[in-house]
């Protein structure tokens, strides 16, 4: 068993491919979150419009890419798309599918965030001269923010671990380069040790987003 | 009578198919404290964000400050850091301190240093006796406390009008009096106000007029005495019996 899933030599021999991999997980998560986030506060901005004609188009958006399973939208980008003549690589492919997909998600929660500030708090703000834009960027959004940060944490959280899909497009993130000592080695020692350090990569912002959920409850009672 | 600083003509107002306000005429002069009394629904609270534009009428004027509010040219913004408004909620804002409350449109929007700012919002500050809850979030004061900064964060933009919307209404009994006399101070600097209340006892000691109004429109207005002792209108006098027994 040990020999197996815990193989020191093996772990050894494996540990360069996988740092570089880990590197790649970070670089990649640096990447998409800011991607996703900017996206989602851009949705959630015009859902704060009152017409109709982007209203609509906006739920219809967001509801599409929620409901569109992640991985099937990298590989439509990936490998369907080259059948019409666009040719885009795995990062780029990655980039985008995580903008849409991460960026409803994010859109949807920032929503419910700007939602949840009392309108009195703008007109307050209108009250003493401020625009609509200062108002929203001034007093809105950072109240909005911290009302749902355990939700945007919770998020990120989910969107660290779909980085793993981009080993779909061999990009060499922790997943792909496991997977690839694995079959250099064949030994499945690589992939406990990519789980190993999801794990430690992931855990403390678990921890810290029970805390912040506990003291939501607290500060609710 | 000099040009009224605020002038308030014929102004209609629905919500969806309530009509709110019926063609109501309100003229303010400078220095002057109006009140205006009357039941929920009577279009009151509607008349006075009419006066700074938080509500749009559909029809009439109102011009403050010789500013026209509802000309499409007119730069609301800068109109309405003449006019200070006070909500019954206070809504200040909880992520700041109280001095930031006070300076957030002095720095955003009046264009003043931060130096300058925090200057001018201590100055307000001190103004309402709270120069020593600068650094205190709102919710770390009392309700009476939260209303006088909400009061500062208004003055300290140096307006020509003030607007107070219920502003005791919120507040635990206790809490009234200290409101109350910062509005009392306000009102003996100067300031033109126009307040929207039940608090009798400090409309007979300040107030210059009382307005009544019932089902959008005004239905009496003069002295606090008249109003209150001598109504002539049976709607008037039904209305300040009724409030008069609590």
């Amino acid at each position: 068993m040990i020999e197996t899933f815990f193989n020191i030599g093996i772990l050894a021999q494996a540990w360069p491919i996988i740092l570089a991999g880990l590197g790649n997980t970070l670089l990649l998560s640096l990447l998409v979150v800011p991607l996703g986030l900017g996206g989602g506060m851009l949705l959630a901005l015009l859902s704060t419009l009152r017409n109709p004609w982007i209203r609509w188009p906006l739920i219809a958006w967001v509801d599409f890419f929620r409901a569109f399973p992640p991985l099937v939208l990298l590989i439509f980008l990936y490998a369907g798309l080259p059948f019409a003549g666009l040719e885009l690589g795995g990062f780029t492919c990655v980039g985008i599918a995580f903008f849409l997909n991460t960026g409803a998600y994010y859109g949807e929660v920032l929503r419910a965030g700007i939602e949840s500030v009392a309108q009195g708090q703008v007109e307050a703000a209108r009250s003493t001269g401020l625009s609509r834009g200062q108002a929203l960027v001034w007093v809105v959004l950072p109240q909005a923010v911290r009302a749902v940060m355990p939700d945007l944490l919770s998020n990120t959280l989910e969107v660290v671990k779909l980085t793993s899909l981009a080993s779909v497009v061999a990009l060499p993130e922790l997943l792909f380069q496991a997977r690839q000592a694995q079959s250099l080695t064949y030994n499945p020692t690589p992939i406990v040790a990519a789980a190993v350090v999801y794990f430690l990569l992931l855990w403390p912002v678990v921890r810290l987003l029970s805390r912040l959920e506990n003291r939501a409850i607290a500060g609710r009672g | 009578m000099a040009e009224p600083i605020v002038r308030a003509t014929a102004l209609h107002k629905h919500f969806g198919a309530l009509h709110v306000l019926k063609g109501v005429d309100l003229q303010v002069a400078e220095r002057e404290l109006v009140f205006i009394i009357g039941p929920s629904g009577s279009g009151k609270s509607t008349l006075l964000r009419c006066l700074n534009r938080l509500e749009t009428p559909e029809s009439g004027s109102v011009v403050v400050d010789g500013i026209d509010l509802l000309d499409r040219r007119t730069d609301l913004n800068h109109a309405r850091q003449r006019i200070g408004m006070v909500f019954q909620s206070f809504n200040l804002y909880p992520h700041m301190t109280a001095l930031g409350n006070v300076t957030l449109a002095l720095r955003k929007m009046a264009g003043k240093s931060r130096a300058a700012a925090d200057a001018a919002g201590m100055a307000a500050l001190e103004r309402v006796g709270l120069a020593d809850r600068a650094g205190h979030r709102p919710g770390q004061l009392s309700g009476g406390q939260q209303q006088r900064v909400a009061i500062a964060r208004a003055i300290a933009l140096e307006p020509r009008v003030m607007l107070f919307d219920e502003p005791t209404s919120a507040l635990d009994p206790e809490l009234v009096g200290s409101v109350l006399a910062v509005m009392r101070a306000l009102r003996e600097s100067g300031m033109t106000m126009v307040v929207v209340s039940h608090e009798m006892g400090f409309a007979r000691a300040a107030a210059d007029r009382v307005v009544f109004m019932d089902d959008g429109m005004i239905v009496e207005q003069g002295r606090p005495a008249e109003i209150f002792e001598t109504p002539s209108q049976a709607r008037t006098q039904a209305f300040i019996s009724q409030i008069q027994r609590h």
